[in-house]
């Protein structure tokens, strides 16, 4: 049985905008559209989509914070809508923008306060946050005020306060947010290891394609309410025929560069964009460029999500 | 009814009740430490607060420079009523006042990290930035109240001892009522904060005033309307045995109690209207 | 909360080439801005505007009571005294007695540490906020001042002018309690660049203004060196003030002895806090900003 159940969900608010000095208009709008798919447990999930999608509703829906206008969810067993202190118990839920542990306390604080509204059995307690100090590094950082921890200390202190109670479902909403390299696969790592180890079902939202890539097995991207993909990775890149970029820097400025695989889309005196399709290596390209031309840097950026996602509908709209 | 509803089973009214004051509890610790980390700031606002709510009094002893009564009450009388509405706002204030920022809470998203807690969301809403500098208000309030106490010339009968406490009790009840059911407002009108303001706080400053001096109209209104007059002018009419402007039958003085469970039962409706309009499910 | 409706510091770039007509414009802009942007939170300003007219009921009744027991108390006869209470309520939020206006704003700044900027933008700073003030003033006169008047006079037996001239120097002094009142402020919300908050000096400020302001009595009333101190102290122009003008009680030469009063007391406090503006200036280049 799947632990995650969603049969034509949808979502509808009312919005009062106002038109005149003094007269209002109401209407209706669709945040999620009909939204119907199975996640099994143990599964990693991304779920993306742009901004006013209706990301943010279904997790709502899927942590019982609103009830859908019509439809069926399930979640670990639980309708969400009627039984949210006790689907509480089963998720875990991690906002990359807004931490949910105690400012002003040190770190511990926030967990003992999680063991008691959780009501986490002690010998279980210390079990897990031994492991997730462990796993996170956090052994130093207990006892510092979380005020005083950096960006990605701080989402990894959330990380393990949304995992004391052992969730069955760990819901990420941009978990790498802001971090910087080393803290983003610190936590990618973590992700990992608490997904393939403790079988924790994982869904997260994001606008980085590198978290997707490196610990997703399963994409869906919501646009306008409705599910638009629902498969892997590869599946997506293929559909929207994303591009990622090779930036060049050469010693001294050059015509546009000739490769096989890739082809210029910007110069700017020294520098030039090579792009290349995403589902390739950037290694053959590299090798090409750096055999025939003086190299002083390079890196490859990632196709950015919105971009992919754009592609796709323009295909879809030509298609 | 969408949030009565447990993993659990049929959790009972009292289990729940006993699980919503224990999480209180231990989120208004939580607060409390944070704020005894900022300890200098903390004593300063205490302090602050003392002059701020002891002010109402002094004015009220400033007007007593010019006259020996207000509508026909003494000083020692208004003290008494000062005293018994300061300490029931300043009790409500201190367990359930931070419902006054629904509407912040809802725009900053914490309500929403409230409802994927275990834990009873009005229990921590009220508990949210608990802050023991509102102790303030019944400290001050009761020096008051002590001190009206020893200038009263009243004939102390049982029930007029026992009528103390129980109105203090009842008034804590009414005014919390008043906070949570007048916050449920910001569920559908986010701004509209200070409606609160004038039940809660404008309540409070009517009742620090004998019922003689108001319109009738008003005194009714506060019987039977918004229920401020069981928080302290109808028991205290039995203590200092004074005449009921309204001329209401004797039980009236006595029936704080049954006041106070209607509007603990008429807040606990709205909040659940409210929580349900937000969350979606009614309508 | 509309975004086109957030409070920002003063603008960046070059300042306007021609210095006085440019200034003008810009601080009018402001105060016109300003004006706007308090006009769109409607619930917060209707649900406002009732908690005044509750409490000017519960205080207007307590001035009759206080009034029937000594009439003519202080030299107002009772429909004074009542209108005392229904024009404080109206100045009340108009005047800022309690704090709060630009003093949130600036506040918030504070705790975003953009105020360092703030201090080196062509818009002179105090200029910048007192336009602002000014304009909030102006829409809080109007609906949190107007509406709860409106229902006082349906239920008491109020005292207002006829005289336009009166109403010409009530306004004239509602402006000048508004300049000793943002004058006040401003030295409050400044001590933010030397304490770690300015909330502890706002509480004492509150309790200080309250009463001193004659807000909830008149000055008149209060007994011994109180009664002598206060009217001389720059609290008196927020409400007392104003009020007593409302109340034709200050006329002819009193009326122009009152409005002297406020003026030198906004001169000393906006010349106040341009030193410690400058003082903080020095302040904030000494720590690198």
């Amino acid at each position: 049985m799947a632990l995650i159940e969603l049969e034509d969900v949808r979502r509808s608010f009312t919005v009062r905008t106002r038109t005149g000095r003094l007269r209002r208009e109401k209407r209706e709008v669709h945040a999620v559209d009909g939204l119907t798919f199975d996640i099994e447990a143990g599964a990693c999930v991304g779920y993306i989509g742009p901004n006013g999608a209706g990301k943010s509703t279904t997790i709502k829906m899927l942590t019982g914070i609103l009830v859908p206008s019509s439809g069926q969810l399930r979640v670990a067993g639980v309708d969400p809508a009627r039984e949210r202190t006790a689907l509480a118990r089963r998720i875990g839920v991690v906002f990359g923008q807004r931490t949910t542990l105690w400012w002003d306390l040190p770190l511990r604080d926030s967990y003992e306060l999680a063991r008691r509204i959780y009501r986490i059995p002690d010998a279980r307690y210390r079990a897990n946050l031994d492991r997730c100090v462990e796993l996170l590094e956090l052994g130093g950082l207990l006892d510092t005020p979380v005020r005083q921890l950096s960006l990605g200390q701080r989402m990894r202190g959330d990380l393990a306060a949304a995992l004391l109670h052992d969730p069955q479902v760990l819901y990420l909403d941009e978990p790498t947010i802001g971090l910087d390299v080393v803290s983003k696969g610190r936590v990618r790592e973590f992700l990992r290891q608490v997904n393939r180890e403790q079988g924790t079902t994982v869904l997260l939202t994001t606008h980085d394609l590198v978290d997707i890539e490196q610990l997703c097995d399963r994409v869906m991207v919501i646009d306008h309410g409705r599910l638009v993909h629902d498969g892997d990775l590869a599946g997506l890149h293929a559909v929207g025929m994303s591009e990622r970029t090779l930036v060049v820097d050469l010693a001294e400025a050059r015509p546009p560069i000739e490769v096989a695989g890739a082809r210029v889309v910007k110069v700017d005196g020294p520098r030039q964009w090579l792009a290349f399709p995403a589902q390739q290596s950037a290694a053959p390209v590299v090798a090409a460029v750096a055999e025939r031309y003086p190299l002083v840097d390079l890196s490859v950026r990632e196709p950015a999500i919105e971009d992919v996602i754009a592609k796709m509908y323009a295909r879809v709209a030509i298609g | 009814m969408a949030d009565t509803v447990t993993g659990a089973g049929a959790e009972t009214l009292l289990e729940r009740a006993r699980w919503s004051v224990r999480a209180w509890w231990l989120m208004a610790g939580m607060w409390t430490r944070a704020v005894m980390s900022y300890r200098a700031s903390f004593v300063l606002m205490l302090g602050a607060n003392i002059m701020i709510t002891s002010l109402d009094f002094f004015v009220v002893v400033l007007m007593f420079q010019h006259t020996d009564r207000l509508g026909g009450w003494t000083l020692p009388e208004l003290g008494f009523l000062y005293g018994t509405s300061g300490i029931a706002l300043g009790m409500a204030n201190l367990f359930v006042g931070s419902t006054d920022a629904l509407g912040a809470r809802i725009r900053a998203g914490t309500l929403d990290t409230m409802l994927i807690r275990p834990a009873p969301a009005l229990a921590q809403l009220c508990a949210e930035r608990f802050s023991l500098r509102r102790l303030g208000r019944p400290v001050q309030a009761a020096a008051v109240l002590a001190w009206s106490l020893t200038a009263l010339d009243v004939a102390w009968t049982w029930d007029r001892v026992l009528l103390v406490p129980v109105l203090l009790l009842c008034g804590t009840v009414i005014f919390s009522a008043l906070f949570i059911g007048f916050a449920t407002l910001q569920f559908w009108w986010g701004e509209a904060k200070e409606i609160q303001n004038s039940f809660t706080y404008g309540g409070a400053t009517l009742l620090h005033y004998p019922p003689t001096i108001f319109a009738k109209e008003l005194v009714a209104g506060v019987v039977f309307g918004i229920p401020l007059a069981f928080v302290n002018w109808l028991p205290a009419l039995r203590i200092l045995d004074r005449p009921d402007p309204l001329g209401l039958p004797a039980a009236f003085q006595y029936a704080s109690p049954v006041a106070a469970a209607l509007c603990a039962y008429v807040a606990g409706l709205l909040w659940r209207a409210g929580l349900r309009a937000y969350r979606g499910t009614g309508s | 909360m509309p975004v086109s409706a957030k409070p920002g510091g003063p603008p960046r770039g070059r300042p306007p080439r021609t210095a006085t007509a440019g200034a003008a414009r810009v601080y009018l802009a402001v105060a016109a801005g300003s004006f706007r942007r308090y006009s769109t939170y409607r619930a917060a300003t209707l649900a406002g505007a009732f908690t005044n007219t509750v409490f000017g009921f519960i205080l207007a009744y307590s001035f009759l009571a206080l009034w029937q027991a000594r009439p003519g108390l202080g030299g107002y006869d009772t429909a004074q005294a009542v209108t005392y209470i229904w024009v404080s309520q109206a100045l009340l939020v108009t005047v800022a007695v309690w704090g709060g206006g630009f003093q949130d704003d600036v506040q918030e700044r504070f705790r975003t540490g953009d105020i360092a900027v703030d201090l080196y933008r062509p818009v002179d700073f105090q200029g910048w906020w007192l336009a602002g003030d000014l304009g909030r003033a102006g829409f809080h006169l109007v609906a949190r001042g107007a509406a709860p008047m409106i229902a006082g006079a349906l239920v008491f037996d109020l005292r207002v002018p006829h005289d336009p001239l009166v109403w010409a120097g009530f306004l004239l002094s509602v402006l000048l309690a508004v300049l000793v009142s943002f004058g006040l402020r401003y030295l409050v919300v400044l001590t933010g660049f030397w304490l770690h908050d300015s909330d502890g000096v706002r509480s004492v400020m509150l309790v200080v203004s309250m009463f001193f302001s004659g807000m909830l009595l008149p000055i008149g009333l209060f007994p011994g060196l109180l009664g002598e101190i206060a009217p001389l102290l720059p609290w008196a122009s927020l409400v007392q003030v104003p009020t007593d003008v409302f109340l034709e009680r200050s006329t002819g030469a009193g009326l122009l002895g009152a409005l002297g009063f406020q003026a030198a007391w906004a001169v000393v406090l906006l010349a106040l806090g341009r030193i410690v503006q400058l003082l903080a200036t020095r302040r904030v280049v000494v720590q690198g900003g």
